[in-house]
């Protein structure tokens, strides 16, 4: 070596050169594997906002309707029961008479004289709406009271861009006339589109009903399951997790155990589903699509990756934590529940929010046990109700529109997705700002 | 060997005896750790532990107080006596021992709490304040005795862990000082100290042992030298010689320890 020519360090060696490319290329394809992946998030946001904003606006039609006494109460007594025998069929005249009166007032030339031609206009919900009005109100009969109804579901796709005028030839649900006389409504300001408020708290719809369909329902179906979920394997999770990574020795069983938590948490959601059915419903008859199943169901899921986090959170606590406060005489489980819990508490919270947010985009399990294809209509009216009467859940209910005909559920679907990504996000947020506030160093 | 006999008739004359070990092995699995330790440690007096690294030494100040009950696969063998009571007895809870036989670890480890919340810890899970009174002058007696009262007084309620080391070391000895303990394990107290930290200790020390007795593991021959009383040479898990710091030092009678002591081996 000593007698090695000079090199000088300004050139460089051809090994320096490769390894230096090397390097070079390792960037260019993590960048580009950057890139990658920022593309295709952003198309799929994108994507999403693009189909499901049109969800959150909803056209509304402002129709003067003369509560005419003669129709509504015949008996002239304004007595209440005699109010409610009143159908909606009754009301569906009245509310025509007064698309009649609108387009009079605003001098719109049309061909449809029919009342019946009329009814493509409105939503099948129009006259439900106008009659309870009625019957909480019995007072304003035989008052002409404005009501603001919601379009029905071609008139909202016509205003949204979703129905073309070339399409509806074969459409026997509205036709061109109605498409004019829309149109003329938007221009006398009759018809407007207004924030959707219906479709964040309402029920889910029938098939023929799109416009009135809303996620407000299986939204408190998720929040009960979720209710169940937290309340348990929260519970059982951290107890187990601290048994067996504090108090259990180390031995062949133990591994079998930690093995099989892991094999657990890799498991199929669709598996957990039905072992769901047959256990929770076929054997022990609790009742069918209840989100006390769902969430027992989502337990089963969601227990095995708290186990994992709460594990792996009190792993990360120091040993000489333990060593100190054994040192002076604390007992096991002084040492756990004073120094090494504590300490693990913002790394169980953000796994149990994890878990959470898992659980609460979870499907498949719920078609096994009839929360999906069940239409949620009423929302539970109290705690019982809410974890036993049948509900369905957020992605249960997009799964549900998705799967539906109607063009304007398609956008319902999007529109459902949306949501469920903002309570994602949100839960998300919340363990990253948790494990920043309290994460410790030592 | 180091022969037990004649050493402990000397002991004997002089002090009571705190801790007895007879014939003391440790295996962790397969590896015979500790070897037929025979050693009797006197109350009040600074007893240090040397040798090489992995030689036991650690190990064998961690049977005194059970804290190798927490490995798993550690076994201990033979007798070891606090007080004439066999502290590996069934009836023997290693919670009760471990509050008379305090510890003080290698490395500082406050907990993430308050000054004031670190030393009141373990008198509040003994039960040894009846009053926040009693807490408090425990508190204080406890931090005085570590030397760091003037140095926190203003700041009680400030985080443990933001001290500096030589404090956060300190901060510990006091902590193990509020149980009352009988006797003060250290293992290697200033290992991670600067130098002028580890003078503060080492004064402390001096100061405990008129209260206490000390065990204090370290691998600093100049430290053994300057604060133990007596000194015991650990090797491959034997203990090899043990006597008066002094004639250790100057005198030993095993070649092993002479060795180690000149660095020749360790």
């Amino acid at each position: 070596m000593s007698d090695a020519t000079h090199t000088s360090l300004m050139a460089q060696s051809a090994h320096t050169r490769r390894r230096n490319q090397a390097e070079k290329r390792f960037r260019a394809y993590g960048l580009a594997a950057i890139a990658l992946g920022l593309t295709f998030l952003v198309v799929l946001l994108s994507t999403i906002f693009y189909n499901g904003v049109g969800s959150f606006q909803q056209s509304f039609v402002n129709v003067p309707v003369y509560l005419d006494p003669a129709k509504l109460d015949k008996k002239g007594n304004r007595d209440i029961a005699d109010i409610k025998k009143v159908s909606t069929f009754a009301y569906a005249p009245l509310v025509q008479k007064g698309l009649f009166a609108l387009i009079e007032a605003h001098g719109i030339e049309t061909e449809l004289k029919k009342p019946k031609d009329m009814k493509k206009l409105l939503s099948a919900s129009s006259t439900a709406q106008v009659r309870d009005y009625v019957i909480s109100n019995p007072g304003q009969i035989g008052e002409t009271v404005t009501f603001r109804l919601l379009a029905s579901s071609r008139v909202d796709g016509y205003i949204k861009g979703r129905v073309k005028r070339a399409d509806v030839a074969r459409d026997k649900n509205i036709n061109v006339a109605q498409l004019d006389l829309s149109d003329a409504f938007i221009k006398a300001g009759v018809i407007s589109k207004e924030f959707n408020l219906g479709f964040i708290t309402g029920a889910d719809a029938s098939e023929s009903r799109p416009e009135q369909a809303g996620i407000g329902v299986s939204m408190l179906g998720s929040f009960f399951m979720m209710l169940v979920v937290l309340g348990l394997s929260l519970p059982i999770g951290v107890a187990a997790s601290i048994y067996l990574e504090e108090f259990a020795s180390k031995n062949r069983l133990t591994d079998v155990i930690e093995v099989n938590i892991s094999n657990l948490a890799a498991v199929p959601s669709i598996v957990f589903g039905i072992l769901g059915l047959a256990v929770f419903i076929q054997f022990m008859h609790l009742p069918q699509s209840a989100p006390l199943v769902g969430g027992l169901v989502l337990t089963l899921m969601t227990l095995p990756t708290i186990i994992i986090s709460t594990r792996a959170s009190l792993k990360a606590v120091p040993p000489s934590i333990r060593d100190a406060a054994l040192g002076i005489g604390a007992s096991k489980m002084q040492t756990v529940f004073h120094h090494v819990l504590p300490l693990a508490m913002p790394g169980i919270l953000t796994g149990t929010i994890i878990g959470l947010a898992q659980a609460l985009g979870e499907t498949a399990p719920l078609l096994l046990i009839g929360m999906v294809g069940y239409i949620a209509t009423n929302p539970p009216d109290g705690l019982a109700s809410g974890f036993l009467d049948p509900n369905s859940a957020m992605p249960a209910q997009i799964y549900e529109w998705a799967k539906r005909a109607d063009p304007a559920y398609y956008e319902r679907a999007w529109g459902g997705i949306i949501i469920l990504l903002v309570f994602l996000l949100t839960m998300n947020l919340i363990a990253i700002l948790l494990r920043r506030r309290f994460e410790r160093r030592w | 060997m180091y022969d037990y006999s004649t050493a402990s008739e000397t002991a004997l004359d002089q002090k009571t005896i705190k801790f007895s070990a007879r014939d003391v092995q440790v295996y962790y699995g397969d590896n015979h750790a500790i070897k037929d330790v025979n050693v009797d440690l006197e109350d009040k007096t600074v007893t240090a532990f040397i040798g090489p690294s992995g030689c036991g030494k650690s190990t064998f100040l961690r049977c005194l107080n059970r804290m190798n009950d927490t490995i798993d696969i550690c076994r201990i063998e033979g007798d070891i006596k606090l007080d004439g009571e066999d502290i590996y007895d069934k009836a023997i809870d290693p919670v009760q021992l471990r509050a008379k036989v305090g510890m003080v670890f290698q490395k500082p480890n406050p907990f993430p709490k308050s000054i004031y919340d670190n030393v009141a810890y373990g008198p509040r899970i003994h039960g040894l304040a009846k009053s926040k009174t009693d807490l408090d002058e425990i508190v204080e007696q406890s931090l005085r005795r570590a030397a760091l009262w003037d140095e926190v007084k203003d700041r009680l309620a400030a985080p443990g862990t933001g001290m500096s080391g030589g404090q956060q070391q300190r901060l510990c000895i006091a902590r193990a000082v509020a149980t009352a303990p009988e006797v003060l394990l250290m293992d290697e107290p200033c290992s991670a100290l600067d130098p002028i930290a580890t003078a503060q200790v080492e004064e402390l020390i001096d100061e405990l042992r008129k209260k206490f007795s000390l065990v204090i593991v370290t691998h600093s021959m100049q430290q053994a030298a300057r604060v133990s009383q007596k000194t015991a040479f650990f090797h491959l898990g034997n203990l090899v010689e043990f006597g008066e710091t002094g004639q250790i030092f100057t005198n030993p009678t095993d070649e092993r320890t002479e060795s180690y002591i000149t660095g020749r081996i360790g």
